[in-house]
């Protein structure tokens, strides 16, 4: 049984999803595999039942995702019956964009950014629901649950349609697309407590193991394979770890912690000091930097 | 940095979850009043600031804080860089905290008069608001216009946050002082109840631990009202209202009806109705993925199987067949105006309402409201962040609850129907007819007998195109050449209806729309009579064309394109009129200080440059030909 509080946001969330489905021609779910994803879709199978959710999963792939990651979103695919995409920025490949020489802002741009842009045009999907939550970042805070892009993807803040009510505005011209936020009232914690209630799995590495770890501008990140070169001075332990956020594996800090459960996650969550996004690399330069992000289309 | 501990109470959240549920609250005040410092305190004091947001805090206060040494709370809350920059509060923003005892969504709302708008969306979803006030300014115009909208937007429950006591000595004098003036202009306002506070945001007294420099106040702290102010389930007790949103259909064998429920109740067996059709079917099965449910309750979204096949789409509402709602195509509501196009009476625009999409237009704007004063006074448009009692004709029947009632089933959106904009928001107050008075009476001569009569089909030729693009001539040899056949026709254009019917009419953009839609509507009446009836008109907006073209059938409207360059029309200038309008002598003329937008999906296009008027005019009746509306 959820509790109150638990069951209106998932009742919200349902209430967003049918929304896009019973206007937009053609949405996708953006699937970045992480726990957010993980709630999102598990409301999205509960959304629509008795029929599946009537949409496939789109995976924005940088080549960079934890090995756990990936093994971890097929597996949900083939669990549930969802059609899976994935798609990787071909230029980008062929350019040889990486996190680690590129440099995260280079990386992020053109194998997220980009490729993101790249994907919903090639398949014309019209809406892209997201797992971003208003409790993450300040400008996630102001942005719409129906987001609304102009041709090119772009995101105008100062200019964005009033929402009031649950009376959202699902009209666009063609060429226009939306982004919609079914979890956008849910805090990290929420996410964590109804991950648990509901029994939905999630990737290993948000649990706590022994795992490889270089220490790296005083963030700690887990070597998941031989590409990420050693600099000189730099070494390899073994330290128990455990990710609040998942994103690419360079540019995702663990953080030592002893939690290797959900009761132990939340219980920690409860005591932490330090946000969730504290761990993302692209995050860092300054306050506006994802606004900025956001405008150029990223999620 | 000043702070005070936080108190014992506050934690993040508990790990069962805050017992007493949700509760959505909006703050607003005058420009510096404090709101985002309030929010930062409470978010600060209930340590959901963490350090690394404290970290960049501390950065952004010595760049753009306005506090000194100090922590600029507010910095914490104004998430846009145009916001951090200007030191204000755009648009809304949602915040989320938790005590033991409940679990809040802020919505941290701007106070200058041209974000109107953005309050108002905040106070929609809001069943609470804290209103601040600065102690030392006292009660304000602003102050008096926020309560405004938190009342008209359903807002029944105010905690009045007298903030910035600090700077008046914690002076219990001017705390009743401020409190007695608000309460002489709010008693009209209509709220269920009042909780005066004095606080100082930014210091934390009385904001989550009671101050020790205020000993004369005994009232709750802002806390200790937002956990336990009593938000009475209003929509639970009301009559029960399902919109319908999507139809689920697996298979052949499942139909099901997917919603949540907007108000009220239901359990298995009961007797429901389609309110707009009053067709009627027994509950059931309340289908979820959790299992079937015996009832369902406000807010919860279910999958609801009827007992028979009736026809039920989205955009319907499902009500228990003894507690129907009133279904109408036109009532009278308060419109808050939102978008930087002013609205026009008459225009067609987008209306939603419940999960139904309908064309909708307003036939009156009955007074404006200055949200300042509350003083009424009569006007002919709303402009952004106005709000008027308008009366609403839809182009079908809507069910609706008034909004004092049901904020789910009473409000809705008006959408601009070539940008997709948001551009209003409604609040209903009370059906002016009811839709089941209106149905056409079934006449022994009908439409079609007339038809059948003419020996060819009833419809409007809709001539559009610049002054001087040959619209009237062309539109004069069609007449000529369809009278010659035998057609039943008549010609309405802007100088015989400007004579008459519309001798009160000028060329503002307002005049403009009433003038085609006194025309769209004489053109109908035509149009039932079985005739084919010529209108020609520069009617230069689109939505206007739209509007005429929605109030015939499929197929009855023939939009006409005389599409002639500005520079050919000017050249031409066959009644002079260009030469004054060059000349400032006359204003508001279409193609010089007014805008002309082309038809995108005219049904016939006419090029005047590569022909003449007689071709086009046979071009015009092969069209009508290839149409079957002629035989």
């Amino acid at each position: 049984m959820l509790s109150p509080h638990l069951a209106r946001l998932e009742g919200e969330s349902i209430e967003i999803m049918r929304e896009v489905v019973a206007e937009l021609a053609n949405p996708v779910m953006l699937y970045s595999i992480g726990k957010d994803s993980g709630a999102m879709l598990h409301i999205a199978l509960k959304a629509f039942h008795p029929s599946k959710p009537p949409f496939p999963l789109l995976h924005i792939d940088t080549g960079w995702k934890f090995r756990d990651m990936i093994s971890h979103r097929d597996a949900i695919a083939q669990r549930y019956g969802m059609k899976l995409l994935v798609y990787t920025n071909p230029e980008g490949r062929a350019r040889g964009i990486d996190p680690i020489r590129s440099g995260s802002q280079l990386h992020t741009q053109v194998m997220k950014t980009e490729a993101l842009k790249q994907a919903l045009d090639l398949w014309g999907f019209d809406a892209a629901f997201g797992g971003a939550r208003r409790d993450e970042e300040k400008s996630r805070a102001k942005e719409r649950i129906f987001s609304f892009r102009s041709r090119g993807h772009v995101w105008d803040p100062r200019n964005q349609r009033p929402e009031l009510w649950r009376l959202y505005n699902t009209r666009i011209n063609k060429g226009e697309t939306l982004r919609v936020f079914p979890l956008s009232n849910w805090t990290e914690l929420d996410v964590w407590q109804y991950t648990r209630a509901e029994g939905i799995p999630v990737v290993p590495l948000y649990l706590a193991a022994p795992r490889p770890v270089v220490r790296r501008d005083g963030l700690l990140i887990v070597r998941d394979d031989e590409r990420l070169v050693l600099a000189p001075g730099e070494r390899e332990e073994l330290r128990t770890v455990r990710f609040r956020s998942l994103g690419c594996y360079p540019l995702t800090a663990a953080i030592e912690s002893t939690a290797a459960t959900l009761d132990e996650i939340i219980e920690e969550m409860l005591c932490a000091r330090s946000s969730e996004r504290s761990g993302r690399v692209i995050d860092a330069d300054e306050a506006a930097s994802m606004e900025k992000k956001k405008r150029e289309g990223y999620f | 940095m000043t702070s005070q501990v936080p108190s014992e109470v506050l934690v993040s959240a508990g790990v069962r979850g805050p017992t007493k549920g949700l509760l959505r609250f909006l703050t607003c005040g005058s420009v510096d009043d404090g709101k985002s410092t309030l929010i930062g305190r409470l978010l600060y004091d209930s340590r959901l600031i963490l350090e690394d947001q404290l970290e960049t805090l501390r950065r952004d206060s010595a760049r753009h804080g306005t506090t000194g040494d100090d922590l600029d709370f507010a910095l914490l809350v104004d998430g846009l860089e145009a916001e951090r920059e200007q030191g204000i509060t755009i648009d809304v923003a949602y915040r989320f905290f938790s005590t033991p005892l409940r679990s809040f969504i802020v919505a941290d709302t701007p106070g200058h008069e041209q974000y109107t708008r953005n309050m108002a969306t905040g106070a929609s979803n809001s069943d609470a608001a804290v209103i601040l006030i600065d102690a030392r300014k006292g009660v304000l115009t602003q102050t008096r216009r926020h309560s405004y909208i938190c009342a008209l937007l359903g807002i029944r429950h105010v905690a009045l946050a007298i903030n910035k006591i600090d700077l008046v000595d914690f002076s219990a004098e001017r705390f009743h002082h401020v409190v007695g003036d608000y309460f002489g202009f709010a008693q009209t306002l209509g709220f269920a109840s009042v909780t005066p506070i004095p606080l100082s945001a930014r210091y934390g007294d009385n904001v989550t631990a009671r101050s020790e420099r205020m000993r004369w106040y005994e009232g709750p702290t802002l806390i200790e009202y937002l956990e336990s102010v009593e938000v009475e389930s209003a929509l639970a007790e009301r009559p029960f209202r399902f919109p319908v949103q999507w139809v689920n259909r697996p298979n052949l064998d499942f139909r099901g009806y997917s919603g949540t429920v907007a108000s009220g109740s239901i359990a298995l067996g009961e007797r429901l109705v389609v309110a707009a059709s009053g067709r009627e079917s027994l509950l059931e099965r309340i289908v979820t993925a959790d299992g079937d449910r015996e009832q369902a309750h406000t807010g919860d979204p279910v999958t609801l199987v009827l007992s028979d096949e009736i026809d039920v789409a989205r955009g319907d509402v499902l009500a228990r067949a003894d507690a129907r709602p009133e279904v109408v195509d036109q009532f009278a509501a308060h419109v808050l105006w939102m978008a930087e196009e002013a609205m026009l009476p008459g225009r067609s625009y987008l209306m939603r309402i419940g999960t139904k999409y309908v064309p909708a237009r307003i036939t009156t704007l009955k007074h404006k409201v200055d949200v300042n004063t509350l003083e009424h006074f009569a006007a002919k448009t709303l402009s952004l962040n106005e709000i008027g009692l308008c009366n609403i004709a839809t182009a079908s029947p809507v069910a609706f609850d008034p909004y004092v009632e049901n904020r789910q089933t009473g409000a809705f959106i008006l959408i601009d129907r070539f940008s997709n904009a948001t551009a209003g928001a409604g609040m209903i107050t009370f059906g002016l007819r009811r839709a089941t008075n209106v149905h056409p009476q079934s006449l022994a001569v009908d439409r079609e007998a007339r038809m059948r009569r003419n020996g060819h089909k009833a419809a409007i030729l809709w001539f559009t195109g610049l002054s001087g693009s040959g619209k009237s001539t062309i539109a004069n040899l069609v007449e000529k050449e369809l009278h010659g056949q035998g057609a039943h026709t008549y010609l309405l254009d802007g100088d015989n209806v400007r004579h008459g019917l519309n001798r009160d009419l000028g060329f503002t953009d307002v005049d403009r729309v009433e003038n085609i839609r006194r025309v769209g509507e004489v053109a109908r009446l035509f149009i039932d009579a079985g005739l084919l009836v010529l209108c020609s008109f520069i009617s230069p907006f689109r939505a206007e064309r739209r509007m005429i073209r929605e109030l015939v059938g499929e197929g009855e409207f023939i939009e006409i394109f005389i599409d002639t360059p500005l520079d050919e029309c000017i050249r031409r200038d066959p009644k002079g009129l260009y030469a004054r309008a060059r000349a400032g002598r006359i204003k508001n003329f279409t193609g010089i200080d007014s805008p002309y937008e082309v038809p995108e999906h005219a049904e016939i296009v006419i090029a005047t440059r590569a022909k003449s008027a007689e071709d086009a005019a046979q071009l015009i009746v092969a069209e009508l030909r290839a149409r079957q509306i002629l035989s």
